[in-house]
């Protein structure tokens, strides 16, 4: 008895989880007479593909999902690459001061965005770099936090492995590149879990930095569309799921790893 | 963590060689750090040192800064609007947080046993955490939405008069936590599902040989144990709930009649609608002091609650 009811609670919850979805689905294709019938329609007459057909005349749509999917992708690749050879360097190079370096790294860590995007919108306008690809990609080059993660993943590599190599007459980048980098994947694979899905939904600072429709992320697009289109909220919805289909069949092969990233992160 | 090991490249012989040698190490260093060290200084450093700089002026973003000392957080401290809007955001926390840390440890509790479909559930309960806020935000001021709003339908099958939600002054903040504590349930779920799979499975053993069930279980073993999970969900769900921004823009823009008006929201508008960078740059510093010591307490507080098995 207990059995069912607990399988009843999570299945109920399931779908309080899933019905926002399926309803911005159903409204997206809903003609605009029929937005605000109650009861509310779940099989509209009429339905039809004309909502969408409106999102992509208002805004280039196509274009400001690819400018989230390579933002991220790029945002993700450099704040790795960047992020593991600055661990590496705190982790295995030393040199004096290096506790102290590590110490500012760690404090950047702790200061919001709120309190940076002021003096960086300026930074930007001051370079004249205000609406350009560059200016978005910009705080996300490197990352403390990821600094801090992969320096945890690569003190926990058998020193005995560099040394090997070493003797062997490896340089650093070798060791970094060879020994290193392979022992640290799992590592690795989770910081970008969390730099992409940062980078995907960062809407405060591309709200402050862009302008042009052509150089939108998707939730600054969405979010000007629900300027544009208050009541028409079919439209909105159709550019509410065009964003959310490309993540969601991304998360359908990796959701097991995403998971496990962040319950890693929990557990420290 | 080895902090202090000898280089492995400065062995002690060929002293010749050894300014050489060390330029060349200096030289390994830099390759390693430079590509984060430039961009943290740019994007990072430059701008908390410009933010402080600017805290202590006057400025419209237009004409030349003008020197105001501690002007602009004397001005915050007494100021109505800075009240209103840490009470707001006080006001969220207090909604947010308790909704969705005993949701999503509900949630942990019930998947914590083998179940048919759980983790095609998990799966599901995590879909919002990866969805973008302002999708969400989006999905649930349509779903809240006063007037032909799925929610104040189905409450209308019920026999109830579904309030304006989000344009309604004393219902816009709940439809905000509303929707945020929908978002993260997921997250929490994952976080505090990990951590009960964590504790060793001898604990509830050896409570079930003393005899404990059910509620007693949990209070005086699963809990305790569990307890430095939800430490982590406490301080990440603060710092984020001080910062709360995101959903407010989209759903209420601070609105209706400043009743949502939170304070990053307060920092946004004092910058970009009304000019004032110096007072909005102030303002973000003093959220950051409030978040630091906030967090500061808890670390603090957590030796006397929090267990490390």
């Amino acid at each position: 008895m207990a059995r069912y009811l607990r399988y009843a609670v999570v299945l109920a919850g399931a779908l309080v989880m899933l019905f926002p979805f399926a309803w911005a689905v159903v409204t997206s294709v809903t003609p605009d007479g029929a937005l605000l019938s109650t009861p509310p329609d779940f099989t509209p007459d009429n339905a039809g593909l004309s909502a969408y057909r409106r999102l992509l005349e208002a805004l280039p749509f196509w274009r400001i999902l690819l400018n989230s999917a390579w933002i991220g992708v790029a945002s993700t690749l450099l704040q790795l690459v960047t992020s593991a050879m600055a661990a590496y360097a705190f982790a295995r190079l030393p040199f004096p001061g290096r506790g102290a370096l590590f110490a500012v790294y760690l404090a950047t860590l702790m200061v919001p965005l709120q309190v940076l995007v002021v003096p960086l919108f300026i930074e930007m306008r001051t370079f004249n770099l205000v609406d350009t690809y560059f200016a978005v990609l910009a705080p996300s080059i490197s990352s403390a936090f990821g600094v801090f993660l992969l320096r945890q993943a690569i003190a926990q590599v058998p020193r005995e492995f560099d040394e090997a190599a070493l003797l062997d007459g490896a340089g650093h980048l070798r060791i970094f590149f060879h020994v290193v980098l392979p022992l640290i994947r799992p590592a690795l694979a989770t910081f970008a879990v969390f730099g992409f899905m940062a980078s995907w939904n960062s809407y405060l600072w591309p709200l402050v930095i862009i302008r042009s429709p052509e150089f939108m992320t998707i939730p600054l697009g969405l979010a000007s569309l629900h300027g544009q289109f208050t009541t028409e909220w079919n439209v909105v919805m159709a550019g509410s799921v065009i964003s959310v289909v490309p993540i969601l069949i991304l998360y359908v092969f990796a959701q097991k790893h995403v998971i496990a990233s962040v319950a890693q992160s929990g557990l420290k | 963590m080895t902090m202090t090991a000898a280089p492995p490249e400065a062995p002690a012989t060929h002293a010749r060689h050894a300014p050489r040698r060390r330029l060349r190490y200096a030289g390994t260093v830099a390759l390693f750090l430079l590509p984060s060290a430039i961009p943290l200084t740019l994007f990072t450093l430059v701008p908390m040192a410009a933010s402080l700089w600017t805290s202590l002026h006057e400025w419209n973003l237009i004409t030349p800064m003008e020197w105001a000392g501690l002007g602009n957080y004397t001005e915050l401290l007494g100021d109505e609007g800075t009240r209103s809007a840490f009470l707001h955001t006080l006001v969220f926390i207090a909604g947010y947080l308790p909704l969705v840390y005993s949701g999503g440890l509900g949630l942990a509790l019930l998947l914590n046993r083998a179940m048919a479909g759980r983790n095609l559930f998990r799966a599901i309960y995590f879909l919002p955490v990866i969805t973008s806020w302002v999708v969400v935000a989006l999905m649930w001021k349509w779903l809240l939405n006063p007037a032909g709003g799925m929610v104040n339908w189905a409450l209308g099958l019920l026999g109830v008069q579904g309030p304006g939600w989000w344009t309604d002054p004393t219902w816009a903040m709940p439809s905000i936590i509303l929707a945020s504590a929908w978002k993260d349930l997921g997250f929490v779920m994952i976080i505090l599902l990990a951590g009960l799979q964590a504790i060793p499975k001898e604990y509830h053993d050896a409570a079930s040989v003393d005899g404990a069930t059910g509620l007693k279980r949990f209070r005086y073993v699963t809990f305790p144990l569990l307890s430095p999970s939800t430490f982590f969900v406490v301080v990440i769900s603060l710092i984020n709930g001080f910062q709360v921004f995101d959903q407010v823009h989209v759903m209420t823009r601070g609105g209706p009649g400043g009743a949502t008006q939170v304070v990053v929201e307060q920092v946004y508008d004092l910058t970009f609608r009304y000019g004032r960078a110096g007072t909005a740059s102030a303002l973000s510093w003093l959220l950051f002091a409030v978040v630091l010591l906030v967090t500061q307490l808890q670390v603090r507080a957590q030796r006397r609650w929090v267990h490390y098995g």
